[in-house]
């Protein structure tokens, strides 16, 4: 049954890609684009799940407040829009990068200490409704600062093609989402394979006890993992107003589900694993909405993503790659 | 002087009176009591409520009849979830799909929406009210409801069947992935599959939704029974008994459902899932889906009730929002314990439907702010949740068993044993 639903869509991409070459490459950029930002989210996701077992439901809108703070960076303080020249616009994005990067890195690690810490002995449902309250908190200072209506910038970087192949075309936005997630996400599994932080949160996630008795910090460890995921959510944040460039208070939370999906799919608490099925998500999205031959639409890329998060979580709820899973123990 | 001291020992005696007949009730009627005078002060509200709003300064602060109705319809919800939440210990992020799909199945079958074109009308009618002209298919709201929660029922039964095996935050994130699925196909539902059948009228919902009523020949020999309840001159408080009427079944079902057998057996499984299975030979899964079917069965019953009193049935009534909102009320009030949910639901349902407006709205007033309200309910919300799980998890009214579990950890392993690194390194 799942061999024949999976050979079903290989031959609707095969179909795809010989009838029109061009468009299904420029769906294929477009799908790693998404996977990009969605890997940056998910990993904020799988991080914090491998070593609290929590489902931080407020790191969605994390990402939110992120992508509306460099907005704000970038439309009202820098006023970078309309095609500035790239030594001006390019120091001064990366700059805001960095503060939107450190401003949700300090929010995540704020949270932890305030919402997260106190629960750490208690069920396992009263820190996930925890979590869902600060996503209603999130939500709400996203509304109250920046209102109802979405944030967008408009001509910030060049929409101009990089190349054009027969009608397969790649713009610079979304290179420039691929190119600045590709070294971070280097940078983070550097940080947790090769580091002396990186090897005390692997083995606060394994055993916190065990990893205490060690003389590891487990606190600091806990805000160390909460700051990284928190700066991946705000770098995410930034490039999200690069490409696609708008963002609503409720943006982050639908983005978050979808990016959460990506995480389960690569199975959660695997690093590697949550960028692939990142990947896979993305890919997902831009074929359903952007192949021209029997695609159901964007009307329904919800119910695709939700309907493979459910069948994954009932069926494989290791995930695609695997590692560590509460119902498999 | 002396009257007064006479007056005063007058209402001595008379307290001392009540006392005595207090002692001299059996404990079973006892019991009954405080729920029974609430329960009249609530059947009457719409009778002396008029004199309630003379008061100088809080009068403002007592709702409507139309809001009341509401918040009986939220309590009702608030109290079906908390047999899922509250008794059996599944967490359920997806709650409002449940009432979602009870509103539309009332709204399907008590409207124009399968009314043929003009040329070609067609209807079909069953105890309807609804004009004899009016096209589509029109049967009596009364056993609509019963088809709505059946319908919700036998949908929440096919849920819960394939993922009631997984545990804790992982069951909680497929209900989620449900209530986002269904609004979806709710919002393209007037164009399923590219086959151009209209079954929920996308995103313009379905609209009107016939009311209840006994109808007319009902209505000539019974001359109590009104004949329609949107027509007839009371339509508030006509309204607002029925829902009174179905949160009191709604109540009492759960509260004998809690006693029973197969009530014993939630607990047993929301405390120790595998002593309930292995020690007790409960059947898991079976437990589990009837907390379900439960559960969605009033839940589909109030979202009937709802769409036909509102008359629409919208995609918007899907928001995860709302999930989250019922879910609140639980929380807030004492998880499994009926009193305290009730109490939760009407004081949160009050500020969203009345109270933070009139609040706000003071204040703007008196200060000459111009807050706007709605805005900051988000975080309202948030907070409220945020503070109780933070400082009273097991809410303000929590049954003394739910309690001890939350204090104890009983009902899940807890993430980690009490840690050393506490005190250690700080």
């Amino acid at each position: 049954m799942g061999l024949l639903l999976v050979g079903a869509v290989v031959a609707w991409l095969v179909v795809n890609l010989i009838e029109s070459p061009a468009q299904f490459m420029t769906v294929f950029v477009l799908g790693i684009t998404f996977g990009s930002l969605y890997g940056l989210i998910a990993l904020g996701y799988t991080l914090v799940y491998g070593i609290l077992e929590l489902i931080n439901f407020a790191h969605g809108d994390l990402f939110m407040i992120g992508g509306l703070l460099s907005g704000t960076f970038i439309i009202s303080i820098f006023d970078l829009q309309g095609g500035k020249v790239w030594y001006v616009l390019w120091p001064l994005l990366l700059l805001t990068l960095v503060i939107a990067a450190t401003l949700c890195a300090s929010i995540n690690v704020g949270i932890e200490a305030i919402a997260y810490r106190r629960l750490r002995n208690a069920p396992r449902l009263a820190p996930l409704i925890t979590a869902v309250a600060m996503s209603f908190i999130l939500q709400g200072i996203g509304l109250i600062f920046w209102g109802p209506r979405p944030t967008s910038t408009n001509n910030l970087v060049s929409e101009s093609k990089v190349f054009d192949l027969n009608g397969f075309s790649v713009t610079w936005n979304k290179l420039v989402v691929i190119l600045v997630t590709a070294p971070v996400l280097i940078g983070l599994i550097w940080l947790v394979q090769k580091t002396r932080q990186g090897k005390a949160m692997r083995a606060v996630a394994q055993d916190m006890q065990a990893a205490s008795m060690m003389g590891i910090n487990v606190n600091r460890t806990i805000s160390f993992t909460f700051a990284v995921g928190g700066a991946l959510a705000g770098v995410a944040g930034i490039l999200w107003m690069i490409y696609p460039g708008q963002m609503r208070f409720d943006t982050g939370f639908q983005t978050g589900l979808i990016a959460f999906t990506a995480a389960v799919l690569g199975g959660i608490g695997n690093l590697k694993g949550a960028v692939a099925g990142a990947m896979v998500i993305g890919l997902i999205q831009a074929f359903n909405e952007g192949l021209s031959i029997g695609s159901p639409g964007s009307n329904w890329t919800q119910s695709i993503v939700f309907s493979i998060l459910i069948l994954i979580l009932v069926f494989r709820p290791e995930g695609l790659l695997g590692e560590r899973t509460p119902e498999g123990q | 002087m002396t009257s007064a001291r006479g007056a005063a020992s007058g209402i001595k005696r008379a307290i001392a009176g009540v006392g005595t007949t207090w002692r001299s009730m059996p404990a079973q009627t006892r019991r009954w009591v405080a729920p029974g005078v609430a329960l009249l002060l609530v059947l009457l509200f719409p009778l002396y409520r008029s004199g309630l709003t003379g008061i100088p300064g809080a009068g403002r602060y007592f709702p409507d009849v139309e809001s009341m109705i509401v918040m009986l319809i939220f309590t009702m919800m608030a109290v079906s979830l908390n047999v899922v939440v509250g008794y059996a210990g599944l967490l359920d992020l997806g709650y409002v799909a449940f009432y979602a799909i009870g509103a539309y199945t009332v709204a399907v079958f008590a409207s124009t929406q399968f009314g043929g074109t003009n040329e070609h009308p067609r209807t079909i009618r069953f105890g309807a009210i609804a004009p004899e002209s009016l096209p589509g298919i029109h049967i009596s709201i009364w056993l609509l409801l019963l088809l709505a929660a059946v319908v919700t029922a036998v949908l929440g039964v096919m849920i819960g069947l394939p993922t009631l095996r997984l545990r804790g935050d992982y069951l909680a994130i497929v209900t989620l992935g449900f209530g986002e699925i269904l609004p979806q196909v709710a919002r393209n539902g007037d164009d399923l599959f590219g086959t151009g059948f209209n079954l929920t009228g996308g995103s313009s919902g379905i609209t009107p939704v016939d009311p209840p009523g006994f109808g007319e020949s009902l209505n000539s020999v019974l001359p109590f029974l009104p004949e329609n309840f949107r027509t007839a001159e009371n339509s508030a408080r006509l309204f607002y008994w029925s829902a009174l009427a179905l949160l009191v079944l709604t109540i009492f079902c759960c509260l004998r459902l809690r006693d029973s057998r197969l009530g014993r057996a939630w607990v047993a499984i929301r405390e120790d899932e595998t002593a309930a299975a292995a020690a007790m030979g409960i059947p898991l899964m079976r437990t589990k889906t009837w907390a379900y079917a439960v559960g969605a069965f009033f839940g589909g019953l109030a979202g009937g009730f709802f769409a036909s009193f509102k008359s629409s049935a919208f995609d918007t009534d899907f928001f995860f929002q709302i999930s989250i909102f019922i879910l609140c009320m639980v929380i807030l009030g004492g998880m499994g314990n009926i009193w305290g949910v009730i109490v939760g639901a009407l004081f949160l349902s009050y500020l969203d439907r009345y109270g933070l407006n009139t609040l706000g709205s003071d204040i703007n007033g008196r200060f000459g702010t111009t807050l706007d309200i709605p805005k900051y309910t988000f975080l309202i919300f948030g907070v409220i949740l945020l503070v109780t799980m933070l400082f009273r998890p097991e809410g303000l009214f929590p049954e003394a068993r739910r309690k001890a579990e939350i204090e104890e950890g009983v009902h899940d392993e807890p993430l980690y044993e009490e840690s050393l690194y506490d005190t250690q390194h700080e």
